[in-house]
């Protein structure tokens, strides 16, 4: 397990690194999950390997680490109060065309590769 | 009475306990409920700590210093997203150009529709700007917002929103849709609701989740390049 999520905490810095160094609009953690991605496609652990094992506990607990974020929300509740119908016709409408267009179109041009 | 009231609200033990107390319940109301929707462990403990913050009068940004310790794990477990992505790698297979072309598409979709809702609407064009990054993954919402002149403490708090609401809508809305396809429905739900959408559709199945992690990696990629386009045409 120690191994494992030392392998995690190493690609998170490697990403935060290359992102300070590159300058590329990404979050160094999803710039480290494409290197811990690379890492395993080319090492290919063994299945009971630690990198595994950390990787499905802490993957099984994701909705917990976004708590914080979400409870900083109840500082903003006046502010969404006062704009409460451009917030709400925004969000939800934006939300839902980026949903309708990125499935549509990856569902209908996959079914076509395959067919 | 006072002086315990002071400890118990800015003591990084009591506010860690709450919110592992909290997500906890989270997770036997999904489980309880069969998995409706609603029923997310985020969302129950947003509202459960969220109704306690403001009733106890903590101060959001001592919530903040008090819970770094789950925060975060944050970093550590968007890497693991590798993981999934490893283990589905071979059902990418005729599916990278789609995936490409729907994310680009769906993040430019996104942005413009978010900043002609809100002006439509009736909300200012800081608004508008603030609010056009919200399919980004927190971290860059909150870049972004800062680079085009927007309000980035309230871009992130949409991107929340966005996450949240997609991890209790999301399936529900694809399934009307009749996207069934798993890898699609991971993508879309990634590409709009970033992380907070991701772990719902870890919970739905891997391979969904796996996809969905892609998408957020990816989205948060297209936003930032589409941005720059946008406001040079818009503002």
């Amino acid at each position: 397990m120690l191994v494992g999520l030392t392998w995690l905490l190493g690609c998170q810095v490697a990403g935060e690194l290359l992102v300070r160094a590159t300058g590329v609009p990404l979050p160094g953690p999803v710039v480290g999950m494409a290197l811990l991605f690379v890492v395993l496609q080319w090492r290919r652990p063994a299945p009971e390997a630690g990198v595994f094992a950390v990787s499905d506990v802490l993957l099984r607990h994701l909705q917990l680490f976004f708590v914080p974020a979400g409870v900083g929300v109840v500082a903003y509740l006046a502010l969404l109060r006062d704009a409460a119908l451009p917030v709400t016709v925004g969000l939800v409408g934006s939300w839902l065309a980026g949903l309708v267009v990125t499935g549509g179109l990856v569902a209908l041009l996959g079914r076509r590769a395959r067919g | 009475m006072a002086d315990v009231l002071d400890w118990a609200t800015t003591s990084p033990l009591v506010l860690l306990f709450v919110t592992l107390l909290a997500y906890r319940l989270g997770v036997w109301a999904r489980d309880r409920s069969g998995g409706h929707p609603l029923a997310q462990p985020v969302l129950v403990a947003i509202v459960l700590v969220g109704v306690l913050v403001l009733a106890l009068d903590v101060d959001p940004a001592d919530y903040r210093a008090g819970t770094t310790l789950i925060a975060f794990w944050l970093g550590p477990a968007t890497v693991a997203l590798a993981v999934p992505l490893h283990r589905q790698v071979r059902r990418l297979r005729g599916l990278v150009l789609p995936i490409l072309l729907g994310i680009g598409l769906g993040a430019l979709v996104s942005i413009l529709t978010a900043w002609g809702l809100v002006v439509l609407a009736g909300g200012g064009e800081e608004l508008a700007r603030t609010m056009s990054t919200k399919s980004a993954t927190t971290p860059v919402s909150i870049a972004l917002s800062e680079t085009i002149g927007g309000i980035p403490a309230l871009s992130a708090v949409f991107s929340v929103i966005a996450g949240v609401g997609g991890a209790v809508a999301g399936p529900t809305v694809l399934s009307w849709l009749r996207v069934r396809d798993e890898r699609a429905r991971g993508i879309a739900l990634g590409s709009v609701s970033h992380g907070i959408g991701t772990s719902r559709a870890l919970h739905e199945s891997e391979t969904e989740g796996a996809f969905a992690g892609l998408a957020m990696g990816l989205t948060a990629l297209a936003t930032s390049l589409w941005l720059p386009l946008v406001v040079l045409l818009l503002g």
